[in-house]
């Protein structure tokens, strides 16, 4: 992974958390060195999130900086883009991804298009935080995977976090931006726990991939809660297929360089990520390394991902359509 | 310091100035759009200028505004250089985007102007955070929205009222009640009497004003600021007015008669301010026909000067899109500049 730390503090002051507590600390470092730093959303405040991340942050900043808002997305997602065009740098959770569409227009028509329409006239320092994914019985309107939506509409940034690391660097690097970014965060992977840098200054740069597992036979580029189970996958075959395994962390920009570089060696490509296969972000991985690999492939590129279905709400159901390491699993035995 | 203080003469003057520009202005846009000089689509603001220049008078130098569609009457309110904006309109390289924007998306925000916009509701959020910004960092200014009657009827605005109402954000939202969304009478989209009663769903003051009489606009903006500025929060304004032109220029208006609109230019914002600055002895008939002059000049100029101005570089299309450089943008436009072969 590379890291952007400041001298002095090396590799090794990490210490063990959860994603949740990973983001939690990130917002915490930032609001603490940048006053202009707050976040506002649904239930951010006392009740501390639905998912618990924002928990405890009220306590210590108080109700100006984590902010409540009333139930209008619309509402305060363009006052979050009124207010970043004035000045401030506002950290917005929307409470489910699925919900991003009641705000779409100031997404779209402002957040997006307002730096470039003017002339570059203005910065559009905000960070979006919204939580995506099934697993969960959620069912359909609060399960869904929109990554790709934000990571093809020109003038937002997207990021999915693969590790807890992947989660506070990222997190941190989007509310530094004075750029529009979008981080997605799969719910499932709140509890999982992992190394995270204490270093403050502890960034990872948009659009980086990370080499997370090194292998010879075939490359696993993986996002969300892929990541991890394609690196328990690339340990159950140890010895038997070497699988290098990539955590995209940024889906825009998209670091074309490591994932070539990576397919050249390996000479085959598996695209697992959590949304839906048709027209999406696995397309955008495939293209750019047929791009520029195409003579390093050795075998069609593989996608992993969910078929154009909705997440239903039986666990039967909804196991059915998740992706999992038992299909990157079967993705690899078809071109290896 | 106001931008213009309408209790003295010298503002007084300059408020008349100002309606007399923006008439000019979209007046030349009109024309310019007939002779098929402009592209894009123009919304002219003729026949509501008390409106945009009595709110702005109301307002202090670094407050922000939002804007509409029709934005070229805020724009000239708040101090913009009409020349910049002719050379936007032309999509020539300096306008106040570059060629980017056009008249839909002029914007300063150093000037306090945060864009005119091609949504129909999408002004009063961003006037919201802009009056956030102000209460975060204590900052003293007021935000003011402009918005038409049709978009009263678009839900974002009425979530952009109600935060301002509940957070006590220094906020005005002020409606510029036309009488008409595009072709459709403000009574067919609204089934209140006024549309200031919104005002009492978020308990906050509501009125109406006479939006012909650019007095009346600055006296309710001035109070509604004060109030936003002692931390009261926002006020919701609805000035009656009346666009005497079509929704776009090439408009047929099958909505309305000749005779509609002549009931209302019997009432012009601009003759009657006239009629009350001359009874007073501020202005003589000749120095408002000097004025008036003197503001045609002006925007014929600026016309003049945007037609002959350069159009951007085409690589400029590839500029602004973030503060920060993504190779997805930089590789394109390098490599179009290699198979172009130009050297730009
Ligand atoms: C969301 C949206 N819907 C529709 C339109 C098309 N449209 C542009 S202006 C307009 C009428 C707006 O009426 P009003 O808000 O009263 O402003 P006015 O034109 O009277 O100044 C419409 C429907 C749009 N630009 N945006």
């Amino acid at each position: 992974m590379s890291t952007d730390t400041a001298a002095g503090s090396g590799p090794a002051d990490t210490e063990e958390m959860t994603v949740r507590e990973a983001i939690r600390l990130a917002m915490r470092e930032e609001l603490e060195q940048d006053d202009d730093v707050f976040v506002v959303g649904e239930d951010v405040g006392e009740f501390g999130g639905v998912f618990e991340v924002t928990s405890g942050l009220v306590d210590d900043f108080g109700e100006d900086r984590i902010r409540d808002t009333p139930i209008s997305e619309a509402g305060f997602m363009g006052a979050a883009v009124g207010a970043a065009a004035t000045g401030t740098r506002p950290v917005v959770e929307i409470m489910f991804a699925d919900f991003l569409g009641v705000c779409a227009e100031q997404i779209i028509n402002q957040m997006a298009k307002n730096r470039y329409m003017f002339g570059g006239k203005t910065e559009m320092p905000v960070t979006v935080r919204t939580t995506e994914g099934g697993g969960m019985g959620a069912a359909s309107q609060h399960s869904g995977t929109l990554h790709t939506w934000f990571a093809h509409f020109p003038g937002v940034m997207a990021v999915a976090p693969g590790s807890p690391a992947s989660a506070k660097g990222l997190l941190k690097t989007a509310i530094r931006s004075d750029d529009p970014v979008f981080v997605f965060e799969n719910k499932m992977m709140y509890e999982q726990t992992g190394e995270v840098p204490l270093d403050e200054n502890f960034t990872i740069p948009l659009g980086e991939a990370s080499v997370e597992r090194e292998g010879e036979d075939v490359t696993v580029v993986a996002t969300q809660r892929m990541v991890g189970e394609s690196l328990e996958l690339a340990e159950e075959l140890a010895g038997e297929t070497s699988v290098e395994v990539i955590d995209l962390q940024s889906l825009y920009p998209l670091d074309t360089d490591t994932l070539v570089e990576s397919v050249n060696k390996t000479g085959r490509l598996v695209v697992a990520d959590e949304s839906p296969l048709s027209y999406g972000t696995h397309a955008e991985v495939a293209s750019r390394v047929m791009e520029n690999a195409f003579y390093s492939l050795d075998a069609p590129i593989q996608r992993v991902g969910v078929a154009d279905v909705h997440i239903p709400f039986s666990p039967a159901l909804e196991d059915e359509v998740l992706p999992h390491g038992d299909d990157v699993k079967a993705a690899i035995d078809r071109i290896v | 310091m106001v931008v213009i203080d309408l209790e003295t003469e010298d503002g007084q003057r300059e408020a008349m100035r100002r309606m007399l520009t923006i008439r000019a202005f979209d007046s030349k846009a009109g024309e310019l759009f007939g002779d098929g000089e402009l592209p894009g689509f123009v919304h002219l603001y003729i026949g509501e200028e008390a409106v945009g220049v009595g709110a702005c008078a109301a307002l202090e130098d670094d407050d922000y505004i939002t804007s509409t569609h029709r934005g070229h009457g805020h724009c000239i309110a708040k101090g913009l250089d009409p020349e910049e904006m002719m050379a936007e309109l032309y999509g020539k390289a300096d306008g106040y985007c570059n060629g980017k924007g056009g008249s839909m998306h002029i914007a300063d925000v150093d000037a306090g102007m945060l864009g005119a916009n091609g949504i129909v509701g999408a002004g009063p959020p961003l006037a919201t955070g802009a009056a956030l910004t102000s209460q975060y960092n204590d900052e003293g200014t007021v935000a003011l929205a402009f918005f038409g009657d049709g978009a009263v009827a678009q839900g974002q605005i009425h979530e952009a009222i109600n935060i301002a109402a509940t957070w006590d954000l220094p906020a005005v939202f002020l409606v510029e009640n036309n009488q008409f969304g595009e072709g459709t009478p403000v009574e067919k989209q609204h089934n209140v009497q006024n549309l200031s009663e919104t005002a009492e769903a978020y308990n906050i003051p509501g009125f109406t004003v006479d939006g012909m009489d650019v007095t009346a606009v600055y006296e309710a903006v001035r109070e509604a600021r004060k109030r936003a500025a002692d931390g009261e929060g926002p006020t919701f304004i609805e000035a009656e007015t009346y666009r005497y032109r079509g929704h776009f220029e090439g408009d047929q208006q099958p909505y309305r008669t000749d005779e509609d609109v002549a009931i209302w230019q019997d009432r012009d914002a601009i003759e009657s301010f006239k009629g009350r600055l001359v009874e007073a002895g501020t202005l003589t008939e000749s120095e408002f026909d000097e004025m008036e002059a003197t503001a045609r000049d002006e925007i014929e100029a600026a016309a003049a000067k945007a037609k002959e101005a350069d159009y951007p570089d085409p690589s400029e299309a590839y500029d602004d899109m973030f503060n920060q450089t993504v190779p997805e943008i930089s590789a394109f436009a390098d490599r179009m500049r290699t198979d172009g072969g130009e050297d730009r």
